[in-house]
């Protein structure tokens, strides 16, 4: 049998980058996003199914003090704003605006991961002590591996973005990592409030 | 002997092993107490059903490998309306038998859990044997032994499970069904025997090294049978008879056996092994290794680790006439 | 439409040649991107850890061969039946899967390669080197005594001391790694590679299987990730989660490892649906019947396996009226299997069925498959559960379910696709020999195991009393266990036999309907002359009832002087854009290297964890920094 191959069209108009779902940066984005949602839900899982086994939560009966996690939050909050601009700015290809976010996403990151160092120091319990503190330990230490990497990928960009050629393709990819950093706040705010505020409200 | 004859042997001899193996001491399909029976009716059920429906499925796929086909017409697609109609049909006889299953599970569950218990017995089981409590309101009716279960028939028992390391799993086959034992947590099962006899349990869940030497022996009595057998349990421990014995007992006390066995009536009163007061009356020692006779319990004193690789017990360095009068001693426990 | 020269057609594949081409030697080896050559690594590794988890089997079925026997002692026991679970679920069945789909799905959809090639061979190479460090641990008397569902606290602190335990989570952690990066770039292939014209109500439905348990495997993964990261933290940094004295609890181990455990069945079960779809349509030559009620299926499937997993722990004490709802749920996975067989046999009584070795393993399907199906419906009643729980009844219950359920339509597509990926037909005869062989064998071993289970016997030990009636059919499930170790060796001796023969197979040998079958037999490095467009669910079919389809048409214009592939757009796959697809790049394998190390030695001291990340930051920066030919050439700033 002999198969004959017929031409039916032509594709070589068509653009060679593109944004959002039609590039795997995208769907790689979603698959990670999926994975470590789920990560984040079956620790918050089993965060509540501990602390049905208790009569106090937390234990030693002392709630983790609210301040340095509601500055991440905010500071968080607010890097949204640089954060979907960076991301229009990327789908129009405007390099100066991508240069400046990405400086100013990377000023924030750390800074939110400096506030981080504080707030392990202040959670007043210790991940030996009990389950309550393994398993907060366990929320906050996921949550800042995330972070970190992402951080480390905003930076990874500035710098390309200043020393590099820039193309469609690289925008596409900042695009993608402000996708990602939606991620990382808004499943902070989830986060906090399982944190700082179950114990409040219980 | 001719082929006929010759499968007709090998077919009786078949059926007689299958049937000497469905009266084994630790079998679910022989089912001697209530909780048991419930369990063996879903069984019943779920088995003359699921094989039905398994027959009609391959009979429905030899049919369809085999059917004749007219050749120059193929029926691809032509059939399809029919094939769905067919489909909803096959859909809802799956999902009715599933909801009788359901429905019949749900049933029979009920029927195993709960009940008004006579006798309250607590279990612990511990790597890698059984600890087994009577426990009673008067606390002098109260007293421990080990891998040994007596109940009495017709009576309920409740039996409370806990774990003392690891997760175990109680399982009496003919009895019921079975129930893990977990660190930290507390669950119970209902017994009520239907017919006086010996019946064997074992662990069920994996426990480490010596999983497979976790046996229980249980004994179910008429109820006055089983009053005796209670109040001679009450008893502290008989005192030997003989010289041999009572040198025997001497050195039990005094070296390391005593510290992990009570003897009551003894100062032997350690609690990591099993209770020994009244261990001559037990049927097996080592949770079901061996039977509780001279040379194995001889051999078990000497070295439990070439026994039981990795039981806790440690062999105990003894001269060998201390040897034999511990093991004199022991076998006077009645 | 018109027809082009062959002078310009023999230039356009010598460019194509050129471009797609590896590297020579040992640095091609080393850096090959190629979805083909990654998979058939995948899948030959996978293929050694199922003979030597079967070897780990026999060793079993030799020490139960006779009551009280002692080739075995307990501790060595212990290790090779954690073993033989945890290496047949994590570096045989879920693998294996991943690694046939790996190779078919980028074919079959039309791609020019897999989306994240580099990760692709990344995945590969944690694969590897997760597999080898478990089988070296095993061979220094380190590997896993806790089973391969690793219970605490028999697998915590205080009753695992050592670092047996230890290799086993992090062997974990490698095949989850692995899996999930599999996963993700098979949902990504399958959502924005495919051929132009192949919605998603064109896809095969092998294909439609895979995207389901890539799913699946996204959702399920990371419960086993977190309760084995918990573990090995209880173990080497002193947390709580697992100690019922300070607030933990031996349960949440359970709820997590079944979250993750119970889809992992379905996770091995889903691709050999979609294989036996596949075998079905190909050599009964007629669409499968039920595409949709097929693809619902499937997701009802992936969708009902998430909440189940109560059902591996009715004995544990859990509440009821909750274990009544599990039953229920449980048993209603019975409803889109019942669809699926019923759609299978329907198409194979108004197909034209011909009874090639492919179609022999999927008869061999049905007749274990809706057995282990059956027995799985009475596992899932509470009381039965109760008594056959943790016996043989339910060891022969998964193997009739993974090993009918997943290994013979395996079997029967890897003889199917077998000419497609190695360019030569595996013997007829043989075939069918190890067809025979592996099925008498198999219903030897495991039938007898059902009753075992009824009359007592519990899983995992590693010695038996006689005069419990168990004897006979140990030594009979045990003679069983050799005859299907003869049907595997036939296996490797027919493509043994098959490779040493010149590469004739023709691109069609069965007369197969989707794309894979438009290329030649193993494919170049860039798959397909041109894209292809599809037009209906069966490209390469005339019409319903098989005929060939003998003019293909094509889309030219993707350029050919760098590595390009087509984008189409998720649902109804209309074209988007050009893609340039990366090159060769040893840094997956220097990353997979750097990961490794980062891994063993966490297992010593924690602090690995944040020291070994370094370097594996530095591999996948230098990986991530764009080369030359992959940049868009337009939008350049």
């Amino acid at each position: 049998m002999n198969r004959v191959e017929v031409k039916a069209g032509d594709l070589s108009r068509h653009r060679d980058y593109a944004f959002g779902p039609t590039t795997p940066g995208w769907w790689g984005v979603i698959g990670f996003i999926l994975i470590e949602a789920t990560a984040f839900v079956l620790a918050i899982g089993a965060y509540y199914y501990l602390l049905a086994n208790e009569a106090r939560w937390p234990p030693r009966g002392v709630p983790p003090p609210l301040l340095w996690g509601t500055v991440f939050m905010l500071i968080g909050l607010a890097s949204e704003l640089p954060n979907a601009w960076i991301k229009k700015r990327a789908q129009a290809l405007d390099l100066r605006a991508v240069q400046f976010g990405l400086g100013v996403m990377t000023v924030l990151g750390i800074a939110m991961l400096v506030v981080r160092a504080l707030e392990f120091g202040s959670l007043n319990v210790h991940w030996t002590s009990h389950a309550y503190g393994s398993i907060v330990w366990a929320l906050l230490v996921l949550h800042t591996f995330h972070t970190l990497t992402d951080v480390a990928d905003s930076v990874v960009l500035w710098v390309f973005t200043l020393v590099h050629t820039v193309d469609g393709r690289k925008f596409s990819d900042v695009a993608d990592n402000a996708f990602y950093w939606h991620f990382i706040v808004w499943s902070w705010v989830v986060l906090y409030v399982v944190v700082y505020w179950t114990p409040r409200w219980l | 002997m001719n082929t006929p004859a010759r499968l007709r042997a090998w077919l009786f001899t078949g059926a007689v092993l299958a049937l000497a193996a469905c009266d084994g001491p630790q079998s679910a399909l022989l089912p001697r107490a209530e909780q048991a029976e419930a369990i063996d009716r879903v069984w019943r059920v779920m088995l003359w059903t699921c094989t039905a429906l398994y027959i009609v499925v391959l009979l429905a796929l030899a049919y369809a490998m085999l059917r004749r086909r007219a050749d120059r017409r193929r029926e691809g697609i032509a059939s399809d309306p029919l094939l769905r109609k067919t489909l909803a049909a096959w859909v809802v006889v799956i999902v009715a038998f599933l909801t009788a299953f359901v429905a019949l599970s749900y049933a029979e569950d009920r029927r195993i859990r709960g009940g008004e218990p006579d006798l309250e017995v607590r279990i612990t089981a511990k790597q890698w044997w059984w600890q087994v409590e009577y426990l009673d309101a008067d606390p002098s009716r109260q007293f421990t032994t080990a891998n040994e279960l007596h109940l009495p028939r017709d009576r309920t028992a409740r039996i409370e499970l806990r774990a003392g390391d690891v997760i175990h799993s109680y399982w009496v086959p003919a009895l019921g069904g079975k129930e893990d034992l977990i660190p930290g947590r507390t669950n119970a099962v209902w017994v009520t025997p239907r017919e006086n006899g010996t019946w064997r349990g074992q662990c069920a869940e994996f426990c480490g090294l010596q999983h497979a030497h976790m046996a229980l022996d249980v004994f179910v009595h008429d109820v006055g049978f089983f009053e005796r057998w209670r109040d001679t349990q009450l008893y502290p421990a008989r005192l030997p008879e003989t010289a041999t014995a009572r040198r025997g007992k001497a050195v039990f006390e005094q070296h390391a056996c005593a510290t992990c066995h009570t003897v009551r009536g003894t100062t032997a009163g350690g609690r990591l092994g099993p209770d020994l007061t009244h261990f001559a009356s037990r049927r097996h020692l080592a949770a079901g290794l061996l039977p509780v006779e001279s040379p194995h319990l001889l051999a078990w004193i000497e070295d439990p680790q070439r026994l039981k690789p990795g039981a806790q017990m440690p062999a105990v360095p003894l001269a060998p006439q201390d040897l034999l009068a511990v093991n004199e001693y022991l076998l006077g426990l009645r | 439409m018109t027809r082009y020269d062959d002078a310009a057609r023999r230039r356009h594949l010598a460019e194509l040649e050129r471009v797609w081409a590896d590297p020579p030697g040992l640095r091609g080896w080393l850096t090959t991107v190629d979805h083909k050559r990654v998979a058939r690594r995948y899948i030959v590794t996978a293929l050694v850890f199922f003979v030597l988890a079967g070897v780990l089997a026999l060793a079993m079925r030799t020490q139960l061969a006779v009551p009280e026997n002692t080739v075995l002692g307990p501790d060595l026991y212990n290790q090779v039946f954690s073993m033989h679970g945890s290496v047949m679920m994590f570096l045989f069945a879920v693998p294996v899967m991943e690694a046939v789909a790996i190779y078919m799905v980028p074919l079959m959809v039309g791609a020019r390669n897999i989306a994240f090639p580099r990760l692709n061979a990344f995945s590969y190479w944690v694969y590897l080197f997760g597999g080898l460090l478990i089988f070296a641990a095993f061979a220094l008397n380190i590997g896993p005594e806790a089973g391969w569902t690793g219970y605490t606290p028999l697998s915590g602190p205080d009753f695992s001391p050592g670092k047996r335990t230890d290799f086993w989570a992090q062997m974990i952690t490698f095949t989850e790694v692995a899996a999930l990066a599999v996963a993700v770039e098979l949902v990504a292939t399958i959502m924005i590679m495919r051929a132009p014209g192949m919605t998603l109500a064109r896809m095969p439905l092998f294909v439609w299987s895979m995207l389901v348990t890539s799913l699946m495997v996204i959702f399920a993964m990371p419960a086993v990730m977190l309760s084995s990261t918990f573990l090995i933290t209880d173990r080497l940094i002193g947390t709580q989660f697992y100690n019922p004295a300070e607030g933990g609890d031996h349960l949440l181990w359970q709820h997590l490892f079944w979250f993750f455990g119970h889809p992992e069945v379905y996770i091995i079960f889903m691709p050999a649906l979609g294989m036996i779809s596949a075998i079905v349509e190909t050599y009964c030559r007629r669409p499968v019947f039920g595409y949709t009620p097929m693809v619902l299926a499937l997701v009802a499937t992936g969708f009902l396996s998430f909440g189940l997993w109560v059902h591996h722990m009715f004995a544990t004490g859990l509440p009821p009226m909750g274990n009544s709802f599990y039953t229920a749920a449980s048993m209603l996975i019975a409803v889109p299997s019942g669809i699926q067989v019923f759609c299978w046999i329907a198409t194979i009584a108004t197909g034209k069925p011909r009874l090639e070795v492919p179609l022999l393993f999927v008869l061999g399907f049905f007749a274990l498959f809706v057995l282990g199906g059956m027995t799985g419906v009475m596992v899932a009643s509470v009381p039965l559960d109760l008594q056959v729980h943790d016996t043989y009844f339910v060891v022969a219950h998964f193997h009739y379910v993974l090993i009918g359920g997943a290994v013979f339509p395996l079997f029967g597509a890897l003889y199917m696709w077998f000419p497609k990926i190695a360019g030569r037909l595996l013997d007829d005869r043989l075939g069918r020999w190890q067809f025979w062989l592996l099925f008498i064998g198999f219903n030897v071993t495991f039938f007898p195991m059902h009753y075992l289970g009824l009359i007592g016997m519990p899983r995992r030990v590693y010695t038996y009393p006689t005069g419990l009636g168990w004897d006979t059919w140990n030594l009979l499930s045990s003679a069983g266990a050799y005859l299907v170790a003869l049907g595997a060796l036939l296996f490797v001796v027919n493509v043994a036999r098959a490779l040493r023969r010149p590469a004739d197979a023709p691109d069609d040998p069965w007369g197969g309907p989707d794309l894979s079958w438009a290329t030649s037999s193993p494919p170049p490095a860039y798959e397909f002359a041109h894209v292809h467009e599809v037009r209906t669910r069966t490209p390469l079919w005339a019409g319903p009832d098989g005929e060939p389809q003998l003019e293909l048409p094509v889309l030219h214009g993707l350029r050919t002087d760098r590595r390009e592939a087509l984008l189409t757009t998720p649902i109804d796959a209309v074209p988007e854009c050009r893609w340039a697809m990366p090159d060769p790049s040893i840094w997956p394998l220097l990353a997979a290297l750097s990961l490794t190390v980062a891994f063993v030695w966490s297992i010593f001291d924690p602090w690995g964890v944040v020291w070994g990340s370094i370097p594996v930051g530095v591999a996948l920066i230098v990986w991530f920094w764009p080369k030359k030919s992959e940049p868009s050439l337009q939008a350049t700033e």
